[in-house]
Formats: C-alpha cells, structure tokens, sequence
C-alpha cells in the first residue's frame, strides 16, 4: 500500500508485467489456437497465475472476432479485450492499453498474446493484400508492388541514395542477429552458423535493394506477457517489471502517402514514450526493435534517437549491435534469426522481459535495468513503443 | 507484361478512371483551398472541403522518389519489372511502374515522364519513362 497526498491508504494499481514465454517455434504443424494455448498458459505460469486469474484479454489475428474467440477457446469471460490489429505494433499498443485498463480498475490481470503457424500453414503470401473497396486496390495494387516488402524496398533504396551507404551496411543488421542466435538456443538459426556480409549480399534480390537475407524469417511462433498490479506482483514469485513509458504514432497506409520514406513514426512514438519514461536514448541498456527488414533497423534506430539522422548504418559496423558491442540489439536474434511468426511485436517484449529479469544465460546484458521494445506495423504504417524497467 | 486484375472503381474516382480512357491523368483539386491531391477522395485533406472538388489535368512531369526492381513476380506480372514512387510536379506521389529502360537503370531524384498502359476494358494505367530530352 501507498499513501496518497492526503496521507490515506491506496493500493499502488500501477500496472507491471509478472509473466512472459514463448510458445513453440519453428515449423511446429501445429494450429494457431494451439499454438495461443501454449503461450497464454506459459506465460501464466511462468507468472504464478492461471487462468482463472484472466479478466482481460488482448490478442490479433486468431479470427474475426479475434479476442473473443480466443476467450471461448480458453474457457474465460474476460471484462476487458482489446483486438486492434495495426499489425506487428499492436503488442506494443496493448501494453498502453492494458496497462491503462488496470490502472483504472477495470481488468486485474490482463494476458496479451499472439501466435502464427504460417510456416507449417505454408500462410505467407506477399501480394494480393489489397482488399477490393480501399484506394490502394485501384492506384497501388494494379503496379504489382510485393507487401509489405517493396514499401521497405523503396526505404532502403532512398536511404542508400542519401546517405551513399551500400548494401553491406545494411546486411550488417543481419549479420549481428545471426550472432545473437548462435546464442540463444530457440532461435531457428541457432545451428545454422555464422553469416558474413558477402552471404547475405549474394543471397537473390527479391525487391532491390534488398535480398532475401536482408528479409525476416517465416516461421511458426509467438508468446505472451502477463500484467497486473503492483500490489498483486508483490505476492507473486518474480521480480515485477514496471511499464516506464509508452507511446504510438499512425501516419499511413499507401506507399505513395509519406511525404519522407526515411522518416518514421518511431520519431513520434519513441519521443513520447522515452518522455514519459524521463529517459534519454543513453540511458537505455537493452533495446529490442522490430527488424521486419534490415533497414527498418537503421531508420528505427536514427527515429528513436539511438543516432544523428543518416547515421544508422555507420553507428551499426565493426560489430557495436553484436553480442560484446557496446549497444546491445535484439538480443533474441531478431525476426531475421530467431522467429518470425508474423507479428513479431509481442517476442519483443518476451526478450525485453527475460534481459531485465537476467534470464538470458549465454545472450544476458550484464546488468540490464531499462529495455524498450520498438514495433513497427504494416509497411511502417504504426511505430509502437514501450520503456520497461526493472528495480534493481 | 501479361494481364493483371482490373483495378475496381467507386463513385469518387470514377472519372479519374473515365480519363485515363484519353490517357489524361487527372489529379482532384480543392475550390476552397487550392490544394491538389492523389488519390481521390470524398474530402480534401487539407482543409477538409467535402463540396468544393473539382479535377486537373496532370502535366505528366514528375521525378523518381524512390523504386524497387521486384524479383518476385505477382501473378500477372513478369519480373523483372520496376515499382516507384513518383513525385508529380504539382506536388502529390504517386506509386507506378518505371517502363522503357533497363530496370537496373534507374536513379532516385531523376526526371520522368507519364506514358500510358492500356488495360483489357479500354482504361489505361499511368506508368513514367525516360524524359524525351
Ligand atoms: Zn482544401
């Protein structure tokens, strides 16, 4: 309990995260309800709650009704749910929103999750996304772009241009989450040795510049995290990890729309939520970006103010986001190396939690307090971004 | 380049459409605040006139934003073939095709002409080639 300013007692209704997991990775054959199952009771448990717990729900892409039928499936009749699908950002925007709903006493213990099977689903399609009544279907569609890769294509293309960085630069970003997946043995490259900057130069072009070793993973997977009050956290076997900041930004939908493809949303999004948290960049130790392409690496790190504008891609060479750099990135492996179910949002907070916790063996930062966790939704359509911290 | 999907049409751009049978591209322009959009929409977004949008006619000069060689063709394409964005001299992007030169040739920031891709019911497509100069 707390005393407010008039000296009564509350209870501290500040939200924290008390559980996180993976669910199975890979190419499991398994369905998504499975496969969401394995996360939310994971997650549970790795809490010290069940299900019977759950009064809130927070989930994409299971149906139509997305938390809804994942409720009936679990068996609960949660009080709070949210499905706002803003693809791989969402999770990142269910932690605001989650953690607003227990903070105004709506829901106690609120589960976010999100599971795919599209690798064993053979699921991944990169065209005909276009759905018939949007403009997109008439003035963008009829031009064959892939989505959402040629949109990050078209990033990197002007990025290159104007920064006069190559296309090694960029496959630095792979090489370094490679490194990361040696070491992290979930990840699905954890066996597949090391890449070098000539591999991933010489893997086809899909859409220029970049290749397939500059694009994520397709692969089966997901997690979930758990939040709940402080004051329950504190009957509750973990160090609770405390929700800092967070802050999103939604500026577009067609490829023609952004007025500057090199500047995203992470610019609004990163500044709210470092604001909130009272952080400077610097004074973060472990951060954990949505690397759906290798330049979205690069024009994350430069909008959220890890680097000066055009800067990204000398800030990342001679191994500084590898494991024993000085800035520690995407410490799973990222979506180019450990998984990439899809939405990869929620894996960054799974890999945020577990650095802040000191759960990371071989991969751990030494000492991690503050994380954030950025995801990016669409062809950089929704920037997400939450601060996490842990006391210490 | 073999057949692709004809693209649907609604009410609102419905002689944006009728225009490209000319091979004009039209671009919806604001009565009250004179600003000139792409694409059509039932508002300008600017400053929000609803009842006060009327057409130009594009004059067909633009430059290459940015662009993307696609490797992987999509059904009723054949790769390689060029995605760009192109910013049209009255000021909106637009996304096309760059057409009439080796897809591996092209630049950002160079000048590009509209050209016209007829489509299977008598519509066409704006794409952008090489400027005649
Ligand atoms: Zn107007």
């Amino acid at each position: 309990m707390q005393r407010d300013g008039a000296g009564a007692l509350m209870s501290d209704r500040r939200a924290v995260i008390v559980g996180a997991s993976e669910c199975d990775l890979g190419d499991t054959g398994l369905s998504v309800l499975h496969l969401q199952t394995q996360a939310v009771t994971r997650a549970l448990a790795d809490a010290g709650l069940s299900l019977g717990d759950v009064d809130g729900l927070a989930c994409t892409s299971v149906a139509r009704f997305s938390a809804t039928q994942l409720a009936d499936y679990l068996g609960i009749e949660p009080v709070w749910t949210d499905s706002t699908f803003a693809g791989g950002a969402a999770f990142e925007m269910f932690v605001a929103r989650a953690a607003q709903a227990i903070e105004a006493g709506q829901a106690e213990v609120v589960v976010i999750s999100f599971a795919s099977n599209q690798r064993s689903a053979r699921s991944r399609s990169l065209g005909n996304l276009f759905e018939p009544h949007t403009p997109e279907a008439q003035f963008e569609g009829p031009y064959g772009p892939l989505y959402p890769l040629s949109h990050y294509a078209m990033a990197a293309q002007r990025y290159l241009h104007i920064t006069g960085a190559g296309r090694e630069h960029l496959a630095e970003v792979a090489v370094a989450a490679r490194q990361w997946a040696l070491l992290n043995p979930a990840a699905f490259r954890h066996g597949a040795g090391p890449l070098t900057v000539d591999a991933v130069l010489e893997s086809p072009l899909i859409s220029s510049p970049l290749s397939a070793a500059d694009c994520c993973l397709v692969t089966d997977g997901g997690g979930a995290i758990v939040l709940t009050t402080a004051e329950r956290a504190r009957d509750l076997p973990g160090a609770p990890i405390h929700i800092l900041g967070y802050g999103e930004s939604t500026s577009h939908t067609s490829m023609a729309t952004p007025e500057d493809l090199v500047t995203t949303g992470a610019q609004v999004s990163g500044a709210i939520a470092l604001h909130k948290a009272g952080l400077a960049p610097a004074e973060i130790d472990v951060v954990q970006i949505y690397d759906s392409f290798t330049i979205t690496v690069l024009l994350s790190l430069e909008a959220l103010g890890f680097c000066a504008r055009g800067e990204a891609w000398q800030f990342v060479q001679n191994g500084r986001i590898a494991p024993g750099g000085d800035f520690a990135l995407n410490t799973s492996g990222g979506g180019l190396s450990y998984c990439h179910p899809g939405q990869f949002g929620v894996l960054l907070l799974v890999e945020a939690v577990r650095q802040l916790r000191g759960e990371c063996a071989e991969r751990q930062v030494s000492g991690a307090r503050t994380a954030l966790a950025h995801g990016t939704g669409g062809i950089l359509s929704t920037s997400a971004t939450v601060v996490l911290g842990v006391d210490r | 380049m073999s057949e692709i999907e004809l693209p649907p049409i609604d009410e609102i751009t419905a002689p944006w459409w009728e225009a490209t049978r000319e091979h004009q591209m039209l671009l919806q322009h604001c009565g009250r605040c004179d600003a000139v959009q792409h694409y059509p929409r039932a508002l300008c977004t600017l400053c929000g006139a609803t009842d006060q949008l009327d057409w130009v006619v594009a004059s067909g000069a633009g430059v290459v934003d940015s662009f993307t060689v696609v490797h992987r063709a999509l059904p009723g394409f054949e790769a390689p073939y060029v995605v760009a964005r192109v910013r049209l001299a009255e000021g909106p992007i637009v996304l096309t095709n760059l057409v009439g030169r080796a897809p591996d040739a092209w630049r950002c920031d160079e000048a590009v002409q509209l050209s016209w891709r007829d489509l299977s019911d008598g519509r066409a497509l704006p794409v952008f080639g090489p400027t005649e100069s």
